[in-house]
């Protein structure tokens, strides 16, 4: 088994313990709930639009330190980016997550899955992998129906 | 327990023991030695299991039988003629007779197998509840129970127009007499209320809440999920009216558990489940059922695991329930202290009363990060809600931590605990 520190990396403990960008926006353009059955951890993403780039994010909730870390991580690097970059970062995140095909991302969008690096080590721990996607999920709800809708699943 | 008394027991099982296993000391047996006879252990040799409030492990014993039976004995039950299915029938029904032994009920007719304690309950909301209840009566519940024994009943109530009423816990988080009592109504038909609480380890005061629920004319069924491998249970000295129990928490095989019911109340009941083995006679128009405990097995039973549990029990009798009472208490206790001295660890209250189980909050760390630590450590719990978020949220909290007692478990396996919890208390620490 691998050094547990893999997993809770010193960025992750951080983030875990003060997490950013933890608050609600007052009139979030997009935001939606996750919620995880298995564990009971809940979450929710607010987002605001202008047009087609994300100027704010932030979340509420509670959660394990790697789904707050996550929540954390993702609510800063998708500050400034399109709709499509934060979709490109989920769908690239996943895959390093999940362990499937990698994707390759654009040279801009390099640094932001470089901050995302610290929370691939749920890969070795396969009932943790909805912990680090939890949070993007309810993006991509957030994105999709934009209002509060049910809460999402994290399959 | 010796070769020559397991032997008796089975006398066709193949495997040798070995002569030293679990041999009795002081306090009736020594769980590290009794450790050689659960395979798991052997395969495992480091594991700290702490978890068998979800499963129990199985002794050499259970799964040897099982397959003992399948190689000598299988057919199937209560149909053929030929010698081998009257001789797996005889099985089958001498399993019953152990669970008869194993509860004290008056009657081997009162025992009735099912798949789990969960199919037990919704066995008497499904059967019972509807032919005895009306809309407006009251089931009484507690704030200790577990989902399998809320949810049956809201079904009830969304299909019958039942109350599901919930008594309240005292500031010991032990169950509120008073308060329980208070809630017992002219309407209240059924109090349904657990044992020893799975998320706390709280003992409830069976004798108590069925002597009060009897005074109103309720009936009791009791959720003996937890209290089974740690208790010897006497459902007459108890008074219950129904006792559910699973088997794979008294380490035996999953899939098959029991209902007890006090046979004049199972008689009066009707059938939940139609198919074979629950019939007299059967025409287009009409059926004829059997009587109790036939008539609530419909299809082919879970013949091996019956058999199988009844040689878990042989094994819980063998090291003897006043030993295994004993140690899970002793343990307990010692559980208790070792945990209390650990900064920040916020053990749930379990009233006058704990047994087997170790509930806690660490300092706000979530349990699944602390059950993370304490699996790289080769410590096994549960963690999160335990299938008792009622109870979860009367404590404020969104789920514990949680190690559960067995008779393999002792003082160094508490102490293994420790020792991860400190490094998870060490790791969060904010």
């Amino acid at each position: 088994m691998m050094d547990l520190r893999e997993l809770y990396q010193d960025i992750i403990l951080d983030h875990g313990r003060h997490p950013r960008n933890f608050r609600t926006i007052e009139q979030p353009t997009h935001f939606a709930q996750g919620h995880n059955p298995l564990c009971g951890d809940r979450v929710t993403i607010y987002l605001s639009l202008d047009g087609d780039q994300i100027t704010d994010a932030a979340f509420q909730g509670r959660g394990c330190a790697i789904s707050t870390a996550a929540a954390s991580l993702m609510t800063e690097v998708l500050k400034g980016k399109t709709v499509e970059e934060a979709r490109t970062l989920f769908a690239q995140f996943h895959a390093r997550v999940t362990g499937d095909e990698p994707i390759v991302l654009p040279e801009s969008l390099a640094e932001e899955a470089e901050r995302l690096e610290p929370l691939t080590g749920v890969k070795a721990y396969p009932a943790r992998v909805k912990c680090a996607t939890l949070s993007w999920h309810a993006l991509e709800a957030a994105l999709k129906g934009g209002g509060p809708g049910a809460p999402i699943k994290t399959e | 327990m010796t070769t020559a008394s397991l032997r008796s027991v089975y006398p066709a099982a193949p495997t040798p023991l070995s002569p030293e296993s679990g041999r009795g000391l002081g306090r009736g047996f020594d769980p590290r030695v009794l450790r050689r006879e659960f395979p798991i252990f052997v395969n495992n040799p480091d594991l700290v299991f702490l978890d068998s409030g979800a499963s129990a492990q199985k002794p050499r014993s259970v799964i040897d039988r099982i397959a003992d039976y399948y190689r000598t004995d299988y057919a199937n039950v209560h149909r053929g003629v030929y010698r081998l299915s009257a001789r797996s029938t005889e099985l089958f029904e001498e399993a019953r007779e152990k669970m008869r032994g194993f509860l004290n009920a008056a009657d081997s007719r009162e025992i009735v197998f099912v798949r789990n304690t969960t199919e037990s309950i919704n066995l008497v909301a499904q059967s019972w509840g509807p032919a005895f209840l009306k809309s407006g009566d009251e089931v009484l519940i507690s704030v200790l129970e577990h989902h399998s024994n809320i949810v049956p009943w809201q079904l009830l109530r969304d299909r019958i127009g039942i109350r599901l009423v919930v008594a309240p816990l005292d500031a010991t988080g032990g169950l509120d007499l008073a308060g329980f009592e208070a809630r017992l109504s002219q309407r209240t038909r059924l109090v349904a209320i657990t044992h020893v609480a799975n998320a706390t380890g709280a003992v409830v005061p069976i004798e108590t809440v069925v002597r009060l629920a009897h005074q109103r004319g309720a009936k009791v069924l009791v959720d003996g999920s937890q209290a089974a491998p740690r208790l010897p249970v006497d459902v007459q000295a108890l008074g219950c009216d129904f006792y559910a129990l699973t088997g794979h928490k008294v380490y035996g095989p999953t899939g098959i558990g029991v209902l007890y019911g006090r046979y004049d109340l199972l008689l009066a009941m009707p059938p939940w489940q139609g198919g074979g083995e629950m019939i007299l006679h059967v025409t287009f128009d009409k059926t004829e059922y059997q009587e109790p405990p036939h008539r609530f097995e419909a299809g082919t039973p879970d013949i091996a695991g019956a058999i199988g549990l009844g040689a878990a029990v042989d094994f819980i009798e063998e090291l003897g329930r006043d030993n295994i009472l004993a140690h899970e208490e002793a343990l307990t206790g010692y559980g208790v202290d070792r945990l209390s001295h650990i900064p920040g660890l916020r053990l749930l209250d379990a009233g006058q009363r704990r047994l087997g189980i170790l509930s806690f909050d660490l300092g706000g760390v979530h349990p699944h990060d602390v059950a993370q630590v304490l699996d790289q450590r080769r410590v096994a719990v549960r963690a999160g809600h335990h299938c008792a978020q009622p109870l979860m949220e009367w404590f404020g909290l969104p789920g514990t931590t949680r190690a559960s007692l067995g008779v393999y478990n002792d003082e160094r396996d508490i102490d293994r605990l420790a020792e991860a919890v400190e490094v998870a208390r060490e790791m969060f620490a904010r």
